[in-house]
Formats: structure tokens, sequence, C-alpha cells
């Protein structure tokens, strides 16, 4: 099995190298199917993992490959930790990154850097796949910051392009900011337990949580809490939680066939797959917790509320995205990670399924991506289509499609975590996601009603072109189709309630919300009846198709007007509640202020004027001076001898 | 008697030889200026010879007033130094500098009589015995005990007598002198040239 | 009685007024060379002095050496002395300023 795994992990990287340094050489066929086949191999490899470990009843492995370093006791090492998590997380790394690699074919076909993309997008999965398979800190932070890196390399693909500029420095500097979160926290970890591997530190949590640490002096503060705080700041960079996710929308200046890869399904998600690997950590500290339900619960609503007035159809799926990352997080703050896995694989497929349909409909529209300048595309492009439906159906949660399997037990974990009380904290939670449902359907039936129904609105010259996109498009929206429509039917009961995790992840007895849940679950179609009767998730949804529907296809005026009658709410809104202007002119610009004043002030006048060139000018004024003493007459020199050795020789007399 | 004699001796000789000096330093002519520095030697010489430093004050006289004063002398002459232009000597800095002397002898007096380390300083020197000759016991001395250091003061004269040469020697441009190495070595055919010419006919 | 003392008193004097010597005369070289001269005088009358009263000749042989080094100093000196003046014209000291800085 061993060497599965390391063929999962090289294979994208082989391909990815040979794409990347000898694209001119195998030409763009040749870089296409070298990396199709590298990713192609690493998901069969990965089905077969997967499969040993949950039918074949294969244990979990848990093994170190090579030593990088030792230093004072700290062993640094690369190693995989294969368990059923990680093993999920590879599948569906996999699976969506294959999709992408077909789909990208199509997508990049005209494109000058088609061997580069090819490359880029096999690093990729190859840095994802040694972040999910790590056993380490060290190794999951080189992740961490690989699929950065390779991010950061294509959100900036186009890049003679200055918006692309613009957000790829801009993703790359939040997520250092995540990042230093992060990295403050493995240190927290190797301070207390000098270990960087996971079974050694999940081994020690209990002592860890039994101590304190003293930021500020006089205020302690449980250690764990602060180390779980700390990783979670690096998991709201990378999976960009308010108020770090300001660079999400932003990437969608990449090529699309990353958003749906990157942004989408699978490296915005690391931040929920280490939350829940983390989970014997996360388990000790209930603030920790809080913080992550609280900031999730902000993100799952409030970015939602952004869909709605975003004219660009990948601005909307990415702010469709943020919301369902928040819901992830709120599973996560409620203990119930498996339902945050289940959503995250669920999400992957629709919400894959949703980029790349938007991009299959840009590539008819020839790269238009208003949404204003679209509409009754049904007709035009049917496959997308109905596989749009599908993925906007999955999203809202439609019953019986995979979206509200995950969804809806999502929901009823987090209604049914008793360990947060009836406080606050708890209602925010709950409203947020059950308000979120209705805010989903809006915005998602918003963008289908207004790309593919109601009037015609592109020009007669685009439209006189658009057709169905060719087969390497249409072929993985129907293949990423499939499983968003039915896998939640056949996966709920195993991976939520069956101890799919098993060791994986860890939850004390006390916040175990989804075992509570196991013992009332009796199959997938009753959970399907139950869901009618048991909450308003369903009408909800119903209501905010209804009101989609109402607004953009009965009544198109209405929505200007309300803007006009709101107009408050809508400015915020478009001004997306300011975070940008936060970010960007608050720090970034109050930064520049203090390097300003600390440059001119500080370095011009300070250093350089008065100590460095100071120093320097006053010996100059003072050698000015001096050197009037040296007449150069030789008797001047003579008296000054003289009259120092009488000078001396009265001293000598009476003072000494 | 002898003692009152030397000490009236040693009195006149010291106003003497101070006169000589301040003659050197207020001279507006240095020819005037080098004589008072013979007399001022001279002075010396006497003084010495009054305690029977015999030797020392004959080499002052035949070395210093003999030789040294007279280069003084030919350097004064031969340089055409204006008179006049050197004249107003005494400038603004003259009762700097006698303020000056006059606080240096002020405390050499005071190290002299007043922190001396001789107790007998003031007594007068013990007379030398009889038959003792100066010159012989300074020779006994140099030529022994410091014969290493004579040797370096013949090469030290060498090298000034070297050095004074060389500094003034030049080559003066125009200046006709007389080889006698070319004109032993002249030969016939450089100073004598046959010609032939044709006889004058006559008209 | 004359002693070591007077010697010594005389020698301050005649090197204090060599040192005005040097203040005062600010328009010849050779007068400054003059001056030094007396001071060695000065010197070496205190070194006679003090091998009387010690009794002791190497300080008479000092003042040897002391004349011998003053002559070939006078030499050396009035040499260029001489080359000064041929160069510049002038041996006045106030036009010697080349050391100013």
């Amino acid at each position: 099995m061993h060497s599965f795994h390391l063929t999962i992990v090289l294979a994208p990287l082989a391909a990815a190298i040979i794409a990347g340094l000898f694209g001119r050489q195998i030409g763009r066929a040749g870089a296409h199917w070298i990396t199709i086949l590298g990713v192609g191999l690493s998901f069969v490899l990965s089905v077969l993992v997967l499969k040993n470990l949950y039918w074949d009843g294969g244990a979990a492995e848990n093994y170190n490959l090579y030593t990088w370093a030792v230093s004072d006791g700290l062993r640094m090492e690369v190693g995989f930790l294969i368990d059923r998590l990680s093993a999920l997380m590879m599948v569906v790394v996999t699976f969506v990154s294959l999709m992408v690699h077909i789909y990208t074919v199509g997508y990049m076909k005209d494109d000058a850097g088609y061997q580069r993309f090819f490359s880029y997008i096999s690093l990729f999965t190859f840095s994802m796949l040694m972040l999910v398979m790590s056993n380490n800190f060290l190794q999951l932070f080189f992740g961490w910051e690989a699929v950065g890196l390779v991010s950061y390399l294509l959100i900036g693909f186009w890049y003679t392009k200055e918006s692309a500029i613009f957000a790829n420095l801009k993703a790359f500097l939040v997520n250092r900011v995540g990042d230093f979160g992060f990295i403050l926290g493995i240190a927290g970890v190797v301070t207390f337990t000098n270990s960087l591997d996971y079974a050694t530190v999940f081994a020690n949590a209990d002592s860890i949580a039994a101590q304190n640490i003293e930021i500020f002096a006089g205020t302690p503060w449980n250690a764990i809490s602060v180390i779980c705080i700390l990783l979670f700041i690096g998991a709201m960079g990378k999976s960009a939680q308010a108020p770090l996710h300001v660079w999400l929308p932003d990437s969608m200046e990449g090529p699309t066939p990353i958003s749906a890869l990157i942004h989408a399904a699978t490296m915005v998600t690391a931040g929920i797959f280490m939350v829940a690997r983390m989970s014997p950590l996360f388990e000790l500290s209930e603030t920790a917790l809080a913080v992550v339900i609280v900031i999730g619960a902000f993100t799952a609503f409030f970015m939602g509320l952004l869909g709605i007035v975003q004219n660009d159809i990948k601005r909307v799926i990415a702010y469709s995205t943020l919301s369902q990352l928040g819901y992830m997080t709120v599973a996560l703050g409620a203990s119930a990670y498996g339902a945050a896995i289940f959503h995250l694989m669920t999400h992957a497929f629709f919400k894959a399924l949703l980029f790349l349909a938007a991009g299959s409909v840009i590539i008819a529209l020839h790269h238009e991506q208003d949404i204003r300048k679209m509409g009754g595309l049904k007709k035009y492009l049917p496959i997308t289509y109905w596989t749009a439906l599908i993925g906007s159906l999955a999203l809202i949660g439609f019953p019986g499609s995979a979206g509200f399997f995950s969804k809806d037990a999502l929901i009823e974990a987090v209604r049914d975590s008793h360990w947060l009380g009836q406080g606050p904290i708890y209602w925010i939670a709950y409203l947020s996601v059950l308000l979120g449902v209705f805010v989903t359907a809006l915005y998602s039936f918003r963008l289908f009603f207004l790309v593919f129904h109601g009037k015609e609105r592109m020009d007669d010259e685009v439209k006189s072109h658009v057709h169905e996109t060719p087969w390497v498009i249409t072929a993985p929206l129907i293949l990423l189709a499939i499983p968003s429509a039915i896998i939640g039917w056949f996966t709920i009961e195993p991976v939520l309630f069956g101890g799919f995790f098993g060791d994986a992840i860890v939850v004390t007895s006390a916040h175990d919300v989804l075992g509570r849940m196991g013992e009332e679950f009796h199959g997938s179609w009753n959970f399907l009846k139950h869901s009618f009767v048991a909450g308003p998730v369903f009408y909800l949804a119903a209501a905010g198709v209804f009101t989609a529907w109402f607004l953009y296809l009965k009544r198109p005026e209405l929505p200007a007007k309300i803007a006009t009658r709101f107009s408050a709410i809508y400015r915020l809104l478009e001004q997306k509640y300011y975070f940008d202007d936060l970010w960007i002119k608050g720090f970034a610009g109050g930064g520049r202020r203090i390097g300003q004043f600390l440059w001119t002030r500080g370095d011009e006048q300070l250093i350089d004027g008065v100590l460095v060139n100071g120093t320097a000018n006053s010996v100059a004024r003072l050698a000015t001076t001096l050197r009037h003493l040296q007449t150069g007459y030789l008797y001047h020199y003579a008296f000054a001898m003289v009259i120092a050795l009488t000078l001396f020789l009265g001293w000598l007399l009476w003072m000494h | 008697m002898a003692i009152l004699f030397q000490t009236i001796l040693f009195y006149c000789f010291a106003v003497f030889l101070i006169g000589a000096a301040l003659g050197v330093i207020l001279s507006r002519n240095p020819v005037h200026a080098v004589m008072f520095l013979v007399l001022a030697f001279f002075q010396s010489a006497v003084l010495w010879l009054l305690i029977e430093v015999e030797f020392l004050a004959l080499v002052l006289v035949l070395v210093y007033v003999g030789a040294v004063m007279v280069l003084f002398l030919f350097v004064v002459m031969m340089l055409d130094i204006d008179v006049e232009q050197v004249k107003g000597g005494l400038t603004r800095y003259a009762p700097l500098g006698f303020a000056i002397a006059a606080l240096m002898v002020f405390e050499l007096v005071q190290v002299i009589w007043v922190r001396g380390r001789f107790a007998s300083a003031a007594e007068g020197f013990v007379p030398l015995p009889e038959g003792y000759s100066n010159t012989e016991a300074l020779g006994a001395v140099l030529y022994t005990e410091h014969v290493y250091a004579f040797e370096i003061a013949a090469v030290i004269l060498l090298l000034a007598i070297v050095a004074a040469i060389t500094l003034t020697m030049r080559k003066r441009p125009g200046l006709k002198l007389q080889n006698i190495a070319q004109q032993v070595a002249v030969k016939r055919e450089d100073r004598v040239r046959l010609v032939k010419m044709e006889s004058e006919k006559p008209e | 009685m004359i002693g070591l003392n007077h010697y010594l008193t005389l020698s301050a004097i005649l090197f204090s007024l060599s040192v005005a010597g040097i203040f005062i005369n600010r328009r010849n070289l050779i007068l400054l060379l003059m001056c030094i001269e007396l001071m060695l005088l000065a010197v070496n009358f205190n070194f006679v002095a003090f091998s009387r009263a010690l009794g002791d000749e190497t300080g008479q042989v000092f003042v040897f050496f002391i004349l011998t080094v003053a002559a070939a100093e006078a030499a050396i000196g009035l040499a260029i002395l001489v080359v000064l003046f041929r160069n510049r014209g002038s041996i006045n000291v106030q036009e010697l300023d080349s050391m100013k800085g």
C-alpha cells in the first residue's frame, strides 16, 4: 500500500515537472495527456486506497518516509497518515482535479500558456495531496503554503492583466495574515509538546489543555485555546472566513477551471479539513469552538447576502462558496466535524459543477461574465442548462440532492448541539444557517434565472455565435452532475452516522451531536421524509426560489426599485460591508503611512540626517573651524609647544 | 679672596652673556646678531673655564666661533637679504614672547631654588684635585666607554658634509668650464682642415 | 660662592631669552636658527654644571656630542636655507606657510 501512497503524490508532481519544464518539447497535446494521466492514476489509486480502508477493512496507516532534519530533539519528517478522513479527501481532490484537467482542454484551448496551466494545476494537485496526506504539522504547513503559492500563480495566470496581478497579490497577502496565525499555532504546539507529529501531539493534548500561557503578563490564557484559535486563524485565511475572506471574490480573476478546482472545491476547504484533522485539540477548548462557530455563522449568512447584488457570474458563485464554507465552519464549531467534511465533499462536487457550468457559459458567450448581458440561454446550451440546474438544486438543498443531505444534516447538527446551551452563540449560529438557506436559494436562482431564462439580453452579434460547448467541457459537467445529484443517498449513512472516520476525528461525548442524531436515523428515505416535517429548511429554500422567480422573471423591474428604496442597505452590500476598505485603506494604508512616516522622519531625517550625515557634517564643521588653527607658520607651532611647556611646568610646580 | 674674585667674575661674565643674548634676539641686522652670538659663545667659554671645564670651553671657541659662526656669517652675507625688509623685527608678539620668557624664568628659578634636590647646590663646586687634567679625563672616557657614539658622531658629520653639498650644489646654465680630458684627446683632424683652392689668376 | 644653582639659573635665563627670540623674530629664518644655537648653549650649560657638581665626566662627553650634532645641524640647516632662498627669493618666515590647513 505504501507504494500506492507515494505514487498518488508523485504522479501529479512528475506530470507537473514534465509539463512545466518540457512543455515546449511535448507540445500542447503532450502536456494535457501527461497531466491527465498523472492525476488519473492518482485518482484510481486513491479510490483503491479508500476501498481498502473502508470495504476491505484495512487499518489506518501512519508512517514516516524520510527524516528531513532533527534539531534539538525536534524531528522534522515527511510522512503519511492515511486514514478514512485523508482517503476521502484524496478521492475528492483527485476526482475534481481530474474533471478540471479534462475541462481545461476545452476551456484553455486558445490560450498561449496552455502547458504552463497544466503544469500549475498538476502541481496544485500534488500540493493538496501532500497537505491532506501529511502526518505532521510541518508537512501540513508545506502543503498549505504550496497550495497558496499555486493559487497565487493561477490567479495571476493572465499576468498581463492589471486586475489579475492585484488579485493575486491580494490573495497572497491576505493569506499571509492567516498563515502568520497558523505558524504561531504550530509554534505553540511545538512549544508544549516538542513534537510536530500528529499522533504525539494528540496524545499530549490533555497536558496542553492543563497548562496556561501568558502572552500579556497577568492574563493567563488556556494554552489549548490559544493554540486552537491561532490554528483557526490560519484556516480563516485559507478557507476565506470573514474578515480574511476578501481575497476569494477577487481570485475570480483567474481562469474558470482553477476557480472551480482551487477556489471552490479543494484548496479553500483545506482550512475545514485542517480543523477536522485537529479535532482532538479543538474538542478540548470550548472557547476556540465558540470562536469558530461565530466566525462561521457570520460568514455563512452575510457573505451569502452579498451574492444577491453581484452581477459577475463567477463572483456570485464565489460569494456562494464563502457562504458554504461558513456553513462548514459552523459545523466544525458545533463539533459536527463529520457533517462539515460531508458537506465539504458534496460541496466540492456541486460547486465545481457550478463553476464549470459558469465557465461553459462564459466560453459560449466569448468571455462575457456579466449576467445582465445574458438570459434565455436555456435553448442554446441544453447540457449546461441541465447540469447547472442540478448544481443549483444541490446548492440550495433540494430534497434528494447531495447538497440536501449534507446541508440538512449540518443544520440539524447545529440545532441539536446542546453544549452551546441556549445562549446567544447558539441562536446566532442556528439562525444564521437557517436564514442562510433562504439567501442561498435566492441568489442561486437569481443567477440561474438571469442566465438561462427570461429575455435574451446579449448583443445580436454574440447571439448569432452562441452554441453548446464541446464535449471536453460538457463531459466533466455531466460527470460532476451525477455525484451532485445522487451521492448523498448512499453516503450520508456511512459518512455521518456509521462511524466512518473512526479514530481520525475525535469528539467528546458531551459534544457528540452526530452520535445522537445517528440514533434517530433510519435510512436516507426516512431522512428525506423527515425533513419536510421536522424543520423550516425546505420551506425556506422554496421561498427563496419563489422570491427569485418573482423578482427576476415575473416582475424584473422590481429589484431596481428595491435597490433605490433601500439604498443604504444596497450600498452597504455593494461595497461588501467595506471590508476591502478596512484592509486596503485601513491596515495596508495605515501600514504605508507608518512606513512613510518612519521613512521620511525616522530614516531620512533622524538616522540619515542626524545620526549618519549629522555625524559626518559635525566632524566636517568642527574640522572647518579647527583648520584655521593650522596656519602653516612654523613659529605658530613652536609657540604652541612652548606655551604648553610653560603651562605644564606651572602645573607641575603649583598644582602637583 | 679668590672666592670673592671668582664670584665677581661670574656675575660680570653672566651679565655680559645675558646682554649678548639680548643682542642676538633684538638686533635688526643679522650681521650684528651673529656678532652678538659670537660674543655670547666667548662669555660662555669663559664661564666654563671658571668651573674648570677647559677642554669644552676651548672646543666651544674653536668649533663654534671658528667654524659654525663663520658659516653663519658667510650665509648671511651670501644671501642678499633686504635689511629694510627684515627690519621692523619686533612684532605684536613681542610682549607675549617676553611674558612667556619671564614666566619661564620664574618657573625654572622656582624649580632650581625651591625644589632643588641637592642640599649643597648653592655651596659651590668642589675644587678638582691637584694635577687633574680635564682633557685627559675626557679622553679617557670618550675613547673607551663612548667610542661607539664617537664613531657615530663622525658618521653624522660626514653625513652633514654630504648633505650640505648635495643640497646646495647646482649646475648653472651657461657656465664655461675647461674640460681637460677633451682637450688632451683632441686629434689633428678635429682641428685642421686642408682645403685646396685654385690660385688667383691675374686679371 | 658660585655653585650649581647659579649656573642653572643662568642657563634658565639664557634658554628663556632664546625662546623669547623665537617669538619675536618673524622676519628672518637665520635668526631663528641662531636662537636655536643659543638654546643649545643653555642646555650645554646645564650639562657642564651638573657634570661638575656630580664629578662625572659623562656630562661633558654629552656636551661634546651635542656640539658635534649642533655643528652638523647648523651646516644642514644653513644649506636648506640657501636652497630655500634660491627657490623662493626670501627667507621671510611669514611667507613660509605651505603647511596651512
